[in-house]
Formats: C-alpha cells, sequence, structure tokens
C-alpha cells in the first residue's frame, strides 16, 4: 500500500466515513502493521495540533474582535455609565434633599415671621374707626379698610358689620365731616352726640384721596345749632405745638392731649400731621384743636407698632376740599364760622362747649 | 450585543463560561469582556498602562485561561475574575519590568500574588509558541493548500466540495492534492520546530 493511499484511508476512518466492516479491517490493518499504526498515530496528533491551532485561532480572533468593538464602547461609556448610574441612583436623594431644605427655609422664615414683617412694612398703617358689633379690633380688618380707600370700592360685602368713628359740626347747619374710611360702603349714617339725641345723615361729598367725607344732617329733629364755637385754621400748624382731641373710642367722649410732632403723616404724606396723642379705633374723624380752640386737623390713623405716631389731616386739606364741592350737591352753602369763643377759656370750659358739637358717627 | 444579552441572562456563573469556552462558544467572550474587562482595565491604566496596553494584557490573560481549559481539565480553585486579575497583574509586572518602569509600580508589586499563577503563565507561553509554529507553518504553506486543508479537516467538507470549490478534474485528483498539501504542512512544521 502506498502512503498516500494509507492516510487517505486514516482519513476516512477518522472521520467516520467508512463502514463499521471497513472501519474493523483499518484497526486491524494497524494492529498488524507497527509502522502504518505509527504514522497514523503522528498523522493524527499532527491534524489534533492543526484543528487545535485553528480552534485557537479562532477564538483569538473573536476576542480581539470583541476587544477592539468593547474597548472602544468601554472607554466612552466607562466613566458615562458611572456618571450616570451614580446620578440616577442619587436623584432621588438629591430630590428629598432639595424639597427638605426647601421647606425648612421658607417655613423657618415663616415662623420667624418674616413674610409677616414684610406685610407690615407696607400696611402698618391703621385707620382708626372702630367695629361697633364686633369689639375685636382685628388689625387685619383695618388693613381690609386701608386697601378699600385706595381702590374705593364699595361692595357691601366688605362692610358687614358697623362702624363706630367720630364727626364734628362744619356749620351749624348741620354739615359735619368725617374720614371717608368711616362712611365708605355705607347702607346708612347715623350721628349721636352726647345727650344721645340721634340724627341720619347723607353723604354730601366724599374724597377719597385726603380721606374725608363731608355728610348732612337730614332729620328734621335736628334744631340748627348755635354757631359753632370753633373756627379752623387756613395755616399749617407748627410742630410742637400743644393739641387735644375728643373722640369715641368707646360710647363716651374721651380726651385725649398731645402735641404736633411733624408736618407730614405716614411715610411723608403731606396732606396729614403726624400727632403725638393717644388714639384709638373709634377715634378716626375726630378734631384736632389747638390751644386757642382752633380745628388743626382731622384723626384718621396711626401706624401700628410705633408708639405715639398717630396722623390728623390738615384743616387745610378740609377747607380745599369743601372749596370743591360741587354747587349742586349743597342745600345752602357751607359757611365756615370765623369767630372763635374758646380762645378764652380753660381747656376744661373749652371741652364742655365742645362736646355738644362733636358726634359719634355709627355707619350700617 | 443586545441579542447576546437576550440569549444569555445577565446574571452568569464562573462554571458557565468556562464550560462555553470549553465548547468553543464564542459567544461567551463578550460576557468576559464585561463582567472582568473594567476592574482589570483600571488596575492597568491606573499604574502606567494604556488603554490599548490594558486590551493586550486583558486578551493574553483570556488566552491563558483558554489554554488552561483547552489543555488540561480545568478545576477552578478561585472566582474566576480573581483568577483573570491575578494572571493580568502578573503579565503586567512583567511587561513594565521590561519597560524598565518597576519602580513606579509599587503599589501593585507589593503585594502578595494572590494566586500563584507563574505556572499557568508559562505553560499558556509554551502552548502560545507551539502554536506559533502551526501558524507559521500554515503561512508559509500558502494558498490554496491553506483553504483546502482547513475546508477539510476543520469544516469537515467533503472531497466532491471541495473538488468543486477548487475546480479539480476528479475527487482522486483533489485527493492527491490535499495530500500533497498535508506533506508540506507536516515538512514545513517540523522543520520549524527543529530550528527552534
Amino acid at each position: 500500500m502506498q502512503r498516500h493511499n494509507f492516510i487517505e484511508w486514516a482519513d476516512q476512518y477518522l472521520r467516520g466515513e467508512l463502514k463499521p466492516v471497513d472501519a474493523e479491517e483499518f484497526e486491524d490493518f494497524c494492529q498488524s502493521n507497527a509502522e502504518y499504526a505509527q504514522t497514523f498515530e503522528e498523522h493524527k496528533s499532527f491534524l489534533h495540533t492543526f484543528k487545535i491551532t485553528e480552534e485557537r485561532n479562532l477564538f483569538k480572533a473573536a476576542l480581539m474582535e470583541e476587544s477592539n468593538k468593547v474597548g472602544s464602547i468601554n472607554n466612552q461609556k466607562d466613566f458615562g455609565t458611572k456618571v450616570v448610574s451614580f446620578w440616577s441612583k442619587l436623584q432621588i436623594n438629591t430630590g428629598v434633599a432639595a424639597a427638605v431644605a426647601f421647606i425648612s427655609v421658607f417655613s423657618t422664615l415663616w415662623l420667624t415671621g418674616y413674610f409677616t414683617d414684610v406685610k407690615k412694612a407696607t400696611s402698618d398703617y391703621s385707620a382708626l374707626r372702630r367695629e361697633m358689633n364686633s369689639v375685636k379690633r382685628n388689625v387685619s380688618a383695618q388693613n381690609k379698610v386701608i386697601q378699600n380707600i385706595n381702590k374705593n370700592d364699595n361692595s357691601p360685602k366688605e362692610t358687614p358689620t358697623h362702624f363706630g368713628a367720630t364727626g364734628f359740626l362744619l356749620t351749624k347747619d348741620g354739615y359735619v365731616v368725617t374720614n371717608y374710611h368711616v362712611v365708605n360702603g355705607a347702607d346708612s349714617i347715623q350721628l349721636q352726640n352726647q345727650k344721645g339725641e340721634a340724627f341720619r345723615a347723607e353723604i354730601i361729598h366724599s374724597d377719597s384721596e385726603k380721606d374725608l367725607a363731608i355728610l348732612r344732617i337730614t332729620d328734621s329733629t335736628f334744631k340748627t345749632a348755635k354757631s359753632v364755637p370753633y373756627t379752623f385754621k387756613k395755616q399749617l400748624a407748627d410742630v410742637g405745638e400743644d393739641i387735644y382731641t375728643i373722640g369715641f373710642p368707646r360710647d363716651e367722649a374721651v380726651y385725649g392731649q398731645g402735641y404736633l410732632s411733624s408736618n407730614t403723616g405716614y411715610s411723608g404724606d403731606t396732606i396729614a400731621y403726624q400727632i403725638s396723642i393717644p388714639v384709638n379705633p373709634g377715634n378716626s374723624g375726630g378734631p384736632v384743636l389747638d390751644a386757642q380752640g382752633n380745628i388743626v386737623g382731622i384723626i384718621s390713623g396711626k401706624q401700628k407698632g410705633i408708639d405715639g405716631a398717630a396722623f390728623a389731616i390738615k384743616s387745610k386739606e378740609l377747607i380745599e376740599t369743601l372749596n370743591r364741592i360741587p354747587n349742586e350737591s349743597l342745600k345752602g352753602n357751607i359757611v365756615l364760622n370765623n369767630k372763635n369763643s374758646l380762645n378764652k377759656l380753660s381747656r376744661t370750659e373749652q371741652i364742655k362747649k365742645l362736646q355738644d358739637y362733636i358726634y359719634i358717627v355709627k355707619v350700617y | 450585543m443586545s441579542k447576546i444579552k437576550h440569549i444569555l441572562s445577565t446574571d452568569i456563573s464562573d462554571t458557565e463560561i468556562i464550560q462555553g469556552i470549553a465548547q468553543g462558544d464564542n459567544r461567551y467572550i463578550n460576557k468576559i469582556y464585561k463582567v472582568f474587562y473594567p476592574s482589570i482595565a483600571h488596575m492597568i491604566i491606573s499604574n502606567n498602562g494604556t488603554d490599548d496596553e490594558a486590551k493586550d494584557i486583558f486578551q493574553e490573560a483570556v488566552m491563558v485561561l483558554y489554554d488552561k481549559i483547552t489543555q488540561q481539565k480545568f478545576e477552578l480553585n478561585s472566582k474566576l475574575s480573581t483568577f483573570l486579575y491575578a494572571v493580568s497583574r502578573r503579565l503586567w509586572l512583567k511587561q513594565l519590568a521590561r519597560k524598565g518602569h518597576s519602580r513606579n509600580t509599587s503599589d501593585i508589586s507589593d503585594f502578595e500574588d494572590i494566586l500563584h499563577v507563574e505556572e499557568d503563565i508559562q505553560q499558556h507561553q509554551e502552548i502560545e509558541n507551539k502554536f506559533d509554529q502551526m501558524n507559521e507553518a500554515m503561512n508559509q504553506l500558502g494558498e490554496p493548500c491553506q483553504t483546502l486543508l482547513k475546508d477539510f479537516y476543520i469544516k469537515n467538507l467533503s472531497m466532491r466540495d471541495i473538488t468543486d470549490k477548487f475546480g479539480y478534474t476528479n475527487s482522486d485528483n483533489a485527493k492527491t492534492q490535499k495530500y500533497k498539501c498535508l506533506q508540506r504542512l507536516k515538512k514545513i512544521f517540523f522543520t520549524i520546530k527543529i530550528k527552534e
């Protein structure tokens, strides 16, 4: 047998292409021919090496390929995925932390009154009308009152309660002045003097900018009074002047005394004076008189949180307002008294005389 | 890649990987890269290595594993990750020593070897040499012998297919050709072996 024929035979045997009989014959042949048996072993071992080499090459090639693929992805991805996963892991924690920080900051600010302080700074002006049917003097209601003045809002729901304040006669024929914020949105207005006589009144004119309202007593029971004892000061009063007021912070007239502390009112308001008289809700609309019994102003409000900072509208502004009232709305001219019958009297005498001309203004 | 992810479950045991390699399932290569490469790459890159060097070292480490698996009954007496890490570390230290960088690698060379992988590496290098001979022989053999032998012995194509593919007049002719090629390959292979 030729060598290459034997190799061919061996290949067929190794590949299992021989029939069982032929395979046996091959094995027998190998056993009987030691030389060929060795050749076969060599051939087998060589082929084994050959095959394994190829497999290994394939594996290596696959590894290379993967390395190029994975490696290049890895470089970009490696860091990226780490960062992304790090972020996604901590996203919730960060969110919660942010929310907690947010809440704690703002609740602390709220609890310590940071926001209320801010609000106060813009509206610590308090108008001094008095709520009659509920004794509580709700600060926020006062704030609303102020807002109403500026908005000129007459909606009835703004006055669910009725208010009390002070007013005083301008003339002997029944013209009365009080604050606009007192009568704003009023259904009806009653004036009551200290004797207990009550009169209905109507609004003749109102000036929301100056916070003034001119009323006229419409009741027939109102008797024309003796001429009012005081006069109205047309010039500015001097700072430091001794002044006093009578008002109705409760149902009795209350006297208050002090001095004129500044020529401007709340936050530089030139319409008003700053006065240092203890005033309370209900004092609104009350007259401010100087020692000689001249009306120098009308009490309108005070600044919350500051001691002794009350405000009174200048009498000069009142006269301007009176001059601006159109003639049609008047029944007879308003002629202000120019004869002062108080100037020689002592303070107590002045007050006694005055009391008849000062009214509680009740607004329903 | 997503396809492979789908075929192979994400959580894969060391034994599965070893079996996969033993059976020549190259899909596991991807898995190996995913699971073991990052830590090794980190180790090499943080020790004066580049990306490419990391890849080379990792490839060689995997080949050490491959040789270990295919050459003898492989018994895993540590975690696969530990084995690959130890081999990679050893290989990298060697490479660094060759480059004369040894003083900068204190942080990995100071530790004791986790595993004694020296033997495995040596064995791998012997095998590598052996296979290099075969590869060299195949290279020298040239075409069409190379393809013919591969087709017959590796791909197990029939003599008829080979006759058709290479355009021989009949299968006897093909057989003769195959025999001649094989003889030449053997000759080249053993010549190289003697030389070395």
